[in-house]
């Protein structure tokens, strides 16, 4: 009887990952990237952003459609709520690149997930933004991401997962390390 | 040897190999080079085991227990197989080792540059030249200190050196001290700082956790039953990051059971994560304290459950498990030096080689060696004494045995080829590039 051999892949490609490393390991000016965001008021605290080009691989490329996004405000701060506000897309962003990132590595590991769920919750005393204690920061106090994970591994392996995406998470760096940011006014 | 006349008149000594550095690694090199009969000289560029005279704190302990601590040819025989050796007992032992071996050594000698020319390598010194069909560096890994380019950024005020520089809690300003890095040195040097009365900050990235001893044996017995430590390098998974890994939060003492991030809070240290970066005067730390904690003790848990597999095999007494690394409930992602009265940071954030000197193109991007386990890119040219370099235990002083017996045994083929060659009259291999073809 013939049993086929399941390959693990979570509908991640790790060969082509690991292509890319090999790869880029011999021409590492083509791992340089740029991401990019073009974004627009619109009225109030509403804005409309777009994200589609973006550059890599020594050239300049594009998502296979332009994805919106809209920011706002919820009605209790007097705004319109067109959209979620700047600080849970963050959240959304930690989200995706953790759980990504946990894809990869279990794949990797030939680990089968189940399911992926995860709950991220951010802390932050207003009365910073709002000028009213010097004392206080704008940004967020701390950040939980709660995580349910069903994969046919165990507790340890599990847990590994979770912590190497960590490790290899754009998103999870960029909030845990201070980023050089500039921002320009073009006339 | 013999000896040639350059265009100045001045003698050369020609060799078949040539060691640069007389630390545990070119002396052992050196042992088992005369074991094969390969002519050699051996050049330091200070006194016999020279960093270790020099550029190491004063109650620093090796890592390995005396027992471990052996050579090629040379077992330990003293009568306390458990205990832990101190620097100045090592050079010594180091000494005698080098006073055992009959080859030439010549001391206060400083490699200015080796090039290659021809069919030798050519090894300028200050006091003269030598030549050699082979080379091996056995210079060492731990050079100079890899300190971030943050640290030029630190306030004037504040009193900062490199674990090289580090002698004793004397040389310390008063009040408080930054260490930075969580490998065996940065915990070592936190603990005889909260001893000495100072008030300790440890900014810790990734590190490795691991206890002293574990069932009743030290745990480089278990490192060693395992088959860890003979892990080689081409089967090890990822082998940049093995070479990359911080040393184990280990001391060379038997009364603790395991110096670890838990013990240094309980002493009083305070934890803040990686240091990034430094503004206005302040350090902004990692919020990733959380991670590289769940990381280790993960890890740790490996560890233990393959050893416990060859423990029970052995029968040793029941195993225990350790407690999570603690934090505090809030990690402080920045430190203000003048509010927290922090005036001395230590660089405990490694080291790296310095081949400035070296003059074939073996290098990498990043200044690294190119080596297949210790073999260099350049035929004839061999390294010793590096991290993971063919075994996991490469970096340790009984790690060099193997590591030697693999190399000299090479190096010799290497020499007994070129010989054959000379003697059929055969042309120089091809595969030694362009330059080998004009020799006679």
């Amino acid at each position: 009887m013939n049993e086929a051999i399941q390959t693990i892949d979570n509908g991640v490609n790790v060969e082509a990952l690991l292509g890319a490393r090999e790869a880029l390991g011999q021409a590492p000016e083509a791992a340089l990237f740029k991401w990019r965001a073009t974004s627009e008021w619109v009225n109030g605290t509403h804005t409309r952003s777009e994200v589609k080009e973006f550059f890599g691989l020594g050239e300049g490329q594009s998502h296979k459609q332009a994805f919106a996004f809209d920011t706002d405000h919820p009605e209790i701060f007097a705004s319109e709520d067109k959209g979620v506000t700047p600080g849970e897309l963050l959240l959304v962003g930690l989200a995706g690149c953790l759980t990504a990132g946990i894809a990869s590595v279990a794949t990797h590991r030939g680990i089968k997930l189940n399911s992926v769920r995860a709950t991220v919750e951010a802390g932050m005393d207003i009365q910073g933004v709002l000028g009213m204690d010097a004392d206080v920061r704008n940004g967020f106090s701390g950040i939980v991401v709660d995580y349910t994970i069903d994969a046919d591994a165990t507790e340890a392996e599990i847990a590994a997962l979770v912590a190497q995406s960590q490790k290899r998470s754009l998103v999870f760096d960029a909030l845990t390390n201070p980023t050089d940011v500039h921002v320009r006014v073009n006339a | 040897m013999s000896r040639e006349r350059d265009h100045n008149g001045r003698l050369v000594g020609v060799h078949d190999a040539l060691i640069i550095g007389a630390g545990h690694a070119g002396l052992a090199a050196s042992r088992l080079l005369a074991e094969q009969g390969v002519d050699h000289v051996v050049l330091e560029r200070g006194e016999i085991a020279n960093a270790w005279r020099t550029e190491r704190w004063d109650s620093l302990r090796l890592l390995t227990p005396n027992w471990q601590t052996r050579l090629p040819g040379q077992a330990y025989e003293g009568d306390d197989p458990d205990g832990f050796m101190t620097v100045a007992e090592l050079v010594e032992l180091l000494e005698n080792y080098a006073r055992s071996n009959r080859a030439q050594l010549f001391t206060g000698t400083t490699v200015r540059s080796l090039s290659l020319d021809g069919d030798h390598y050519e090894v300028r010194t200050q006091r003269g030249r030598w030549r050699a069909r082979s080379v091996i560096l056995a210079t060492g890994a731990c050079n100079k200190p890899s300190i971030p380019a943050v640290a030029a950024e630190l306030p004037g005020s504040i009193r900062q050196c490199s674990t090289l520089d580090y002698r004793s809690p004397a040389q310390m300003a008063a009040g408080g001290v930054l260490v930075v890095g969580a490998s065996a040195t940065g915990l070592q040097l936190a603990d005889e700082l909260l001893e000495a009365g100072h008030d300790v900050t440890l900014s810790v990235g990734e590190h490795v956790r691991m206890p002293r001893r574990y069932r009743g044996k030290d745990i480089f017995h278990w490192l060693e039953r395992t088959g860890i430590h003979a892990e080689r390098f081409d089967e090890v998974e990822d082998l940049t990051r093995g070479r990359r890994l911080p040393s184990p939060q280990l001391v060379g003492r038997g009364d603790l059971p395991m110096l670890d991030l838990n013990y240094l809070q309980d002493r009083g240290a305070r934890l803040v994560g990686r240091l990034m970066t430094i503004r206005e005067g302040r350090a902004l730390c990692s919020g990733s304290l959380r991670n590289v904690c769940a990381l280790a003790d993960l890890k740790l848990d490996r560890l233990l459950d393959r050893i416990d597999d060859t423990a029970d095999a052995e029968g040793a007494k029941p195993g225990e498990r350790y407690a999570p690394t603690r934090l505090p409930g809030n990690t402080a992602l920045g430190i203000d030096f003048a509010a927290e009265g922090i005036t001395n940071v230590i660089w405990a954030t490694g080291f790296k080689p310095d081949y400035h000197w070296l003059d074939v193109p073996v290098l990498d991007r990043k200044g690294q060696l190119v080596h297949e386990g210790g073999v260099v890119a350049s035929p004839g040219l061999y390294t010793l004494g590096l991290p993971l370099m063919r075994r996991r235990s490469s970096s340790f002083i009984f790690g060099i045995e193997d590591d030697a017996r693999d190399i000299t045994r090479h190096l010799a083929g290497f020499l007994g080829h070129q010989h054959r060659r000379r003697s059929h009259g055969v042309h120089r291999n091809d595969a030694r590039g362009p330059g080998m073809q004009q020799c006679a």
